[in-house]
């Protein structure tokens, strides 16, 4: 399942190389592989019996070092459990979690070079910012001078020197997440765990921390994990997400690959809208494969990673990949415009087709070139060669 | 390091595959927070199985025993003392008939507790109401007015109900005062004493589960109420009441079961004649000299008490089934 | 809009004669107390009429050797304790919440709570059943038996609000302790003590009150010779009366009353 592609949107971290932890690094070693975490078949179950429920389920995957790596899906898909096992908060009931080659499964979440900036923020309420910052350091017995200096620079880094002595139930919620990101950096851990952090956060405030973890993430160098179940999110943000249900990982990739080729239906659902349209594939090509759709028009497709298509297979088309044209006879489909609905900067036709159901449509709006149709035309639709892509499922 | 002792926990069964190294770190993280927890309440423990739990072991244990002459207990079996709970062999004919004296003082017990059980509805409901229609910021001082008597000591409540009730004491030299009565009339010393008694010190047990529930009713029903044309009384009886109800039944079970077992407020306010079953009790261990039907009278009222309790549990967890 | 001004506005909440009635209730609550407290002041004898004040019964009290031991006797039990309660019901508090149910949580929570339950009466001849045996074995006679009775029926008192407090904390505070390199004993100190504290506080001060409180199992738990400050009352009860007991009830009300507003304060402190 799990694909290695290389060179995928790595960032380049342009500002001085971190070094671990002292602790980390004694028990560790230094050895700077290419890969910071590896999950081996790494399974976990709660209960017994008939209550048994596998949360994680026989997940492996490389996550390299500097990368901004997303664990998305929807709540209960087992996303959080994985974050947890590799924080040390959970014990995997089977497999082994590498952290740059070394298993760290027997070992304590305080015994882990690992940080984890929780969803609730989880800010110590009885200290102030800067002690809420310097308290991992101070864990680690580091000297006076040092922890002071990181904590300042750490403040400076989330710019929040202002606030260093407030108490933390007196700064706002994006300045808590801040801290809590402060917090879990200045320890410099080898990896970053992030457990939907923004979800807290209001929209303008989310896309803003969007940006900030970003630039965080590029300027410290630390490999971030980040767990989220906001599609948009992931693409915007990531190197490369991983999509998971029901404790299985479905496909990893980047952003572009994971929505212009998703290899199954859950994924293609889940991120982004999508038509499902039957058809036949007509022959394999190199790459893709040539499709024919119920509708008798021929297109070419894109096939996942390893899979033969042959005989009767499910594609799936994104909305923006199809135009509406007033001519039934122009496009790869034909059918009754049923709904249209105006978003703004784009428009919506739905379009009941013959055989598939409903088709949806997105196209831009632009000035002047207001589309005149009508619910009840009877449209055709354009997909663009290559557009569909063939399913596993 | 602890690999050695890796006997798969029940939980642990049902994992399909264990680690490739054949360590099972789930279960050894689990082991080690329930070892933990143990050690963390096993003082606690230790503690309430000396101080109190297992004294009531050993007293049904002497509850089978047979009476020793001057108090304590000869080690030999006998169902004498339970025998004597209610029933008495007549010391002339030894036919066996009910022990009246007993059972008028389990009466006394059962009506007393029930009659201070609802006075204690009667007047904790509209105050209980009162306090939860008070705006937020003025309801905690409210409700501290009703914890402080709550809270300080129960005999020196008895003392001052006694001080005003007495034949010399406040109520008694006003009513004569003013020329209502030309003799005192006799309260202390009488069931209305223990009665009322009981009522002034286990009144705030009544107040604050009903507060509890009270302030989580939704006034918005009582206006749907309202709206749907019901009058003052039956907003109380069909929406209010039935919604409160958790609290009325937890405040009823918190005053009936003390009361039950009231001990000190009898002894002062029935002046030792009024006997309730504390001082029955009480009895068989000092003059009485009876261990044996002491233990069989306390294991009597705490099976009483359970079985409130377990009635108040059962309905408890209903209504927590009910709303889900 | 003149007319609509003039009609009084339908109270919802209000339910006719509740209020008068609360009102009864809290004078009836406090009427007592506040004539026991008036009279402890009362330079006669009498306890209806006013002979002018006098701090007198006060003296009296405080000159009265069996007051001032059993004063001390209270004092001692009441901190003994309801420190050794606190303690093992923190323990206790951490051991029972925040943590995956196990096996006997519940015969934990029944065990804790059962001094809540049984009443009074049975676990005080329950205790002298077995003490009485303890005291012919060993011989030992001393204040050692009302403490570790005390005790025992203090931790529920202390155990609630201690784990009260422990509920409402975010339970995420200790994993981040963790992970941040803290050990469970670190992440104890700098974490969870401190949020921790006003709530073994509250706790503290209600096992203190309680036990000072306490009758019945005194009664039946004390050796010959041994008198706390309120068996001591209610051996003076059965006898003639003085205002000498009014003023030692003011005193122990005062004291109570402090407490009690001191763990209200604290209690009310950890919602805002």
């Amino acid at each position: 399942m799990y694909r290695a592609c290389e060179g995928v949107g790595k960032l380049q971290a342009t500002v001085t190389q971190v070094q671990p932890g002292e602790r980390a690094a004694a028990r560790l070693g230094t050895g700077q592989g290419a890969v910071a975490i590896a999950l081996k078949g790494v399974s976990k179950v709660f209960g017994s019996g008939a209550d048994a429920f596998k949360a994680v389920d026989d997940v492996s995957v490389d996550i390299r070092q500097n990368e901004f790596f997303t664990l998305l899906g929807p709540s209960g898909c087992g996303k959080t459990t994985l974050l947890r096992l590799i924080a040390g908060f959970e014990h995997p009931t089977s497999g082994e979690i590498r952290l740059k080659g070394k298993d760290i499964s027997p070992l304590p979440p305080f015994d882990r070079p690992v940080n984890t900036v929780f969803q609730s923020y989880a800010l110590f309420p009885h200290m102030t910012v800067a002690q809420n910052i310097a308290f991992g350091l101070e864990m680690l017995r580091r000297p006076k001078s040092e922890v002071q200096e990181t904590v300042d620079r750490m403040l400076k880094l989330v710019r929040m020197e202002q606030l260093a002595n407030r108490r933390t139930s007196q700064i706002s919620g994006g300045q808590q997440q801040r801290v809590a990101l402060a917090r879990a950096l200045a320890p410099q851990p080898e990896v970053l765990l992030l457990d939907e952090p923004l979800s807290a956060l209001d929209y303008k405030l989310r896309k803003e921390m969007q940006i900030e973890l970003k630039r965080l993430q590029s300027e410290t160098g630390i490999t971030f994990i980040f767990v989220t179940h906001d599609q948009e999110e992931a693409l915007t943000m990531s190197d490369r997400i991983a999509v998971m249900s029901e404790g299985n990982i479905l496909q990893i990739g980047s952003p572009r690959e994971i929505y212009d080729h998703p290899a199954q239906r859950f994924v293609a659902d889940f991120i982004g809208e999508s038509n499902f349209l039957k058809a036949e594939v007509v022959r394999p090509l190199d790459p893709g494969a040539e499709i024919r759709l119920p509708s008798g028009a021929t297109l070419t497709a894109g096939v996942p990673e390893g899979m033969r298509p042959a005989g009767s297979v499910t594609v799936v088309v994104r909305p923006e990949h199809a135009r509406v044209v007033a001519d039934p006879a122009a496009g790869a489909l034909r059918g009754r415009l049923t709904n249209i609905v105006y978003f703004g900067t784009d428009t919506h036709y739905h379009v009941e087709l013959p055989q598939d159901g409903e088709f949806i449509v997105r196209m831009q709006n632009q000035r002047g070139s207001e589309a005149s149709f009508e619910t009840g035309d009877e449209v055709g639709i354009e997909i663009g060669d290559g557009a569909p892509q063939v399913l596993k499922d | 390091m602890a690999a050695q002792d890796t006997s798969p926990a029940p939980e642990e069964v049902a994992a399909p595959t264990m680690a490739p190294h054949g360590t099972d770190y789930a279960a050894i993280a689990m082991r080690r927070e329930r070892r933990n927890n143990l050690a963390l309440v096993s003082p606690a423990l230790l503690i309430l199985v000396v101080g109190a739990s297992g004294p009531l072991v050993v007293m049904l244990i002497y509850s089978f025993l047979a009476a020793g002459d001057y108090g304590g207990v000869v080690w030999e079996f006998s169902t004498q003392g339970w025998f004597q709970v209610f029933l008495q062999r007549d010391m002339f004919d030894d036919t066996i008939g009910f022990a009246d004296a007993h059972l008028s003082i389990f009466w006394r017990s059962l009506s007393l507790a029930f009659i201070t059980t609802v006075l204690c509805v009667i007047f904790g409901f509209p105050t209980a109401y009162f306090i939860a229609t008070r705006p937020p910021e003025q309801r905690s001082l409210w409700l501290f007015l009703v914890t402080i008597p709550f809270w300080t000591n129960l005999l020196i409540r008895t003392y001052a109900i006694m001080e005003v009730i007495r034949n010399e004491g406040l109520v008694n030299t006003a009513l004569m005062k003013a020329g209502l009565i030309s003799q005192p009339i006799q309260m202390l010393y009488t069931d209305f004493a223990i009665m009322l008694g009981m009522t002034y010190v286990y009144l705030p047990l009544m107040v604050l589960p009903l507060y509890a529930s009270m302030e989580k009713l939704d006034f918005r029903l009582v206006e749907a109420s309202y709206d749907l044309y019901a009058s003052r009384m039956n907003t109380l009886r069909r929406i209010i009441l039935p919604l409160v109800k958790p609290g009325l039944i937890a405040g009823s079970i918190l005053v009936f079961v003390p009361c039950l077992g009231a001990y000190v407020t009898p002894r002062v306010l029935g002046g030792g004649k009024r006997l309730m079953l504390g001082n029955l009790i009480e009895l068989q261990f000092g003059q009485g000299r009876n261990w044996p039907l002491g233990a069989a009278l306390s294991i009597t009222l705490l099976l009483i008490v359970m079985v409130a309790l377990l009635i108040y549990v059962r309905n408890a967890s209903r209504q927590g089934g009910a709303h889900g | 809009m003149a007319e609509a001004r003039r009609i009084r506005p339908f109270a919802v909440r209000h339910l006719p004669g509740f209020p008068t009635m609360a009102l009864i209730c809290f004078v009836c609550l406090y009427a007592p107390i506040i004539t026991l407290v008036m009279f402890s002041f009362n330079e006669s004898m009498s306890m209806s009429q006013w002979g002018g004040f006098s701090w007198r019964w006060y003296v009296a009290a405080w000159e009265n050797e069996r007051v001032q031991q059993a004063s001390l006797l209270s004092l001692i039990v009441a901190t003994c304790a309801s420190l050794i309660a606190t303690t093992v019901a923190t323990a206790a508090a951490l051991g029972t919440t925040r943590t995956r149910r196990y096996r006997g949580l519940t015969g934990i929570y029944v065990l804790i709570n059962q001094p809540l339950m049984v009443p009074e009466i049975v676990t005080g001849v329950a205790l002298l059943i077995v003490f009485a045996m303890v005291k012919v074995w060993t011989g030992y006679t001393g204040i050692g038996y009302l403490i570790l009775a005390h005790t025992a029926f203090c931790i529920p008192f202390a155990y609630l609000p201690i784990r009260a407090r422990l509920e409402s904390m975010d339970a995420t505070l200790e994993a981040a302790a963790a992970d941040l390199y803290a050990t469970p004993w670190m992440a104890f100190r700098r974490v969870t003590l401190p949020l921790l504290w006003p709530g073994i506080l509250a706790g503290g001060m209600l096992a203190f009150v309680i036990s000072l409180d306490d009758v019945v199992i005194t009664e039946f738990v004390k050796s010959g010779g041994q008198d706390t400050l309120p068996t001591y009352m209610l051996s003076q009860i059965r006898r003639i009366v003085t205002p000498e007991m009014n003023a030692i009830s003011t005193v122990f009300l005062a004291i109570s009353i402090a407490l009690v507003t001191i763990f209200f304060l604290l209690s009310r402190g950890k919602k805002q």
